[in-house]
């Protein structure tokens, strides 16, 4: 954890904002909000992972996020279960949902596994939409309890599910961080780069993409039991084509395949959207040019931009001592060939 | 050590390598010789399980390999080094070395010294080894796919024309290293276009054109050969 925040100032900014927000600004609606950004930046972190990371673009994400709602919904609603043990359960349920489609969806490539994922997604939400004795179809779940308490620990106010969902974020931070800077994590960015040296390297992609895929929607599943849980009322429309493409954006606009990108990202566009709240459907228009935009100049996102505008000025600065250092030399020689001549 | 026989390479319906019988002995140096398209690299990818062969059989110690996925093939001891020194650009140097040893990655010590032992083979890596493997120039980049092979400690190592695109200077350098890892116990098969260089260090040689041997024999008597003379060495 130490070596985590040295050198890593935005961490450390991030956390000690997240802390004092409340205290600075007491204002319910800002509360709510954030913490439901929170919540997205947890599903846009598994994401990041198999999209980002080692290079396989799912959109069944959307899909998987409905799942642990509903997994953590159905079990605390219908069977009355403990609200950890459940949050817990709707977790595995997730990961190990895609572990099946892993097994299937990864056996293809590139916009084959796009189509096919999206395909899993949608089949998911139709799933959840028209098996209305289970799920209640359109009409949704309702009453779906706070989280129970730790001890004396309760989290019935706002704030202490904000700090809640807050903990568990940087919780997600943190697991995201220790896998990136493992050689687990350089495997992962190895098959991005090309799977077939990863082979012959003898790195067996198979079961690597196949971890990555259940770690995504582990995650996924968090994000939605934590959502369940936070809101508590879910219907199918979480599950819908449309969430996964918010979740999209916001990776593409902070940064995929980079650590800060998905809190940079999803903060930028939940502020944007609410304070373009008065335009209605009409944001669109402005989103949209943004993003072309934005993906046409820097594909690496904000954070990206940043990490390749820092690496020019370091380069910058380790070429011009020598640069300088030629330039006396020369000096010196025409000092002499003047002197001589 | 490597036995391929009768070993046949399909993509779709067009044949690209047809019938070929190769041997490798423990601790030669063998070279396949052959232009762009004669079926060299096939034969490597086959060897090492990117590629499935459509028929024949590939022996390494006596046991059989076909089939079996290049992970399994790098852990019994084969190791590619692939052909246009493909790196992780952004990866540090470093990094690369480490991923090269991934087959051996919970033998900390053993990494270690293989880290140790292809700094002291490529002096310039050790230099270089926190700069991104991108910012190499096109030999230490060769180097450092070599080195990143050597890292898995292959009892084989499969060199994929190691001089292309290299400066005359840089490529005598890189022959130079590539008969010391020979001698230091590290069997070779490597595939080339500069025959007379890569005949110069090896001990025998096939020469493929269009998917079959046409040529075999040892490096002195393929030197001697006039077809290779005039097809390769321009003599």
């Amino acid at each position: 954890m130490v070596s985590l925040l040295r050198n890593r100032g935005w961490l450390i900014g991030f956390i000690a904002a997240g802390v004092l927000f409340p205290f600075v600004l007491p204002n319910a609606y800002f509360l709510h909000i954030l913490t439901l950004a929170f919540i997205w930046m947890i599903a846009v972190y598994g994401l990041n992972l198999l999209a980002g990371y080692t290079g396989y673009l799912s959109l069944a994400h959307a899909g998987f996020f409905a799942v642990g709602a509903y997994g953590l919904g159905l079990l605390t609603v219908k069977t009355g279960m403990n609200y950890w043990i459940a949050l817990l359960l709707a977790c595995v349920i997730t990961s190990a949902l895609g572990l099946v489609v892993g097994l299937v969806s990864l056996r293809t490539r590139e916009h084959f596994f796009a189509i096919y994922t999206l395909c899993v997604g949608y089949i998911i939400y139709l799933i959840i939409d028209k098996w209305d004795s289970l799920t209640g179809g359109v009409r949704g779940l309702i009453g779906i309890p706070e989280p129970s308490n730790i001890g004396p620990i309760s989290f019935q106010t706002p704030i202490s599910q904000y700090y809640l969902i807050f903990a568990f974020l940087l919780l997600t931070i943190l697991i995201m961080y220790r896998i990136v800077h493992s050689l687990t994590g350089r495997t992962f960015i190895a098959i991005r780069n090309s799977e077939d040296l990863a082979r012959t390297l003898g790195i067996s992609t198979m079961k690597n993409k196949l971890m990555v895929f259940v770690l995504t929607a582990f995650f996924a599943g968090l994000a939605g039991a934590l959502y369940a849980s936070f809101i508590r009322f879910i219907g199918p429309d979480i599950g819908y084509i449309t969430i996964i493409f918010d979740l999209l954006t916001y990776l593409l606009v902070g940064g995929i395949g980079t650590l800060a990108g998905p809190i940079v990202g999803t903060f930028l566009i939940v502020a944007l959207s609410q304070s373009l709240q008065f335009l209605q459907d009409y944001r669109m228009l402005i989103f949209g040019p943004l993003l072309t935009l934005l993906i046409i100049f820097y594909p690496r996102g904000i954070v990206g931009a940043y990490h390749d505008w820092r690496l020019k000025r370091k380069d910058a600065q380790r070429t011009r001592p020598q640069k300088e250092q030629e330039y006396f030399e020369t000096e010196e020689e025409t000092e002499k060939q003047v002197k001589e001549g | 050590m490597l036995e391929l026989t009768d070993v046949s390479i399909q993509y779709g319906s067009f044949t690209a390598v047809e019938k070929i019988s190769i041997h490798v002995g423990k601790g030669e140096l063998v070279v396949l010789l052959g232009s762009n398209g004669a079926g060299k690299s096939s034969t490597f990818n086959t060897i090492s399980g990117l590629q499935k062969p459509s028929y024949g059989t590939i022996l390494l110690e006596e046991r059989p390999i076909q089939g079996l996925g290049p992970d399994k093939i790098v852990r019994s001891g084969i190791v590619q080094c692939a052909e246009d020194r493909k790196l992780f650009p952004q990866m540090t140097v470093k990094e690369n070395l480490v991923m090269g040893g991934y087959v051996h990655r919970r033998k900390r010590k053993q990494v270690n010294q293989s880290l140790q032992d292809v700094f002291e083979l490529f002096p310039v890596l050790l230099e270089k080894k926190d700069q991104p493997a991108g910012s190499l120039s096109g030999g230490q980049q060769q180097m450092l796919a070599i080195g990143r092979a050597l890292m898995a400690k292959p009892k084989l190592l499969l060199l994929d024309e190691p001089s292309i695109g290299l400066a005359p200077l840089i490529v005598e350098q890189m022959f130079e290293v590539i008969q010391k890892i020979n001698k230091d116990g590290t069997t070779v098969l490597l595939a080339e276009q500069n025959a007379f260089a890569a005949l110069k260090i090896a001990d025998r040689g096939y020469v493929f054109e269009s998917g079959s041997v046409v040529v075999e024999g040892t490096a002195e008597e393929l030197l001697a050969n006039d077809t290779v003379r005039k097809a390769y060495i321009g003599a």
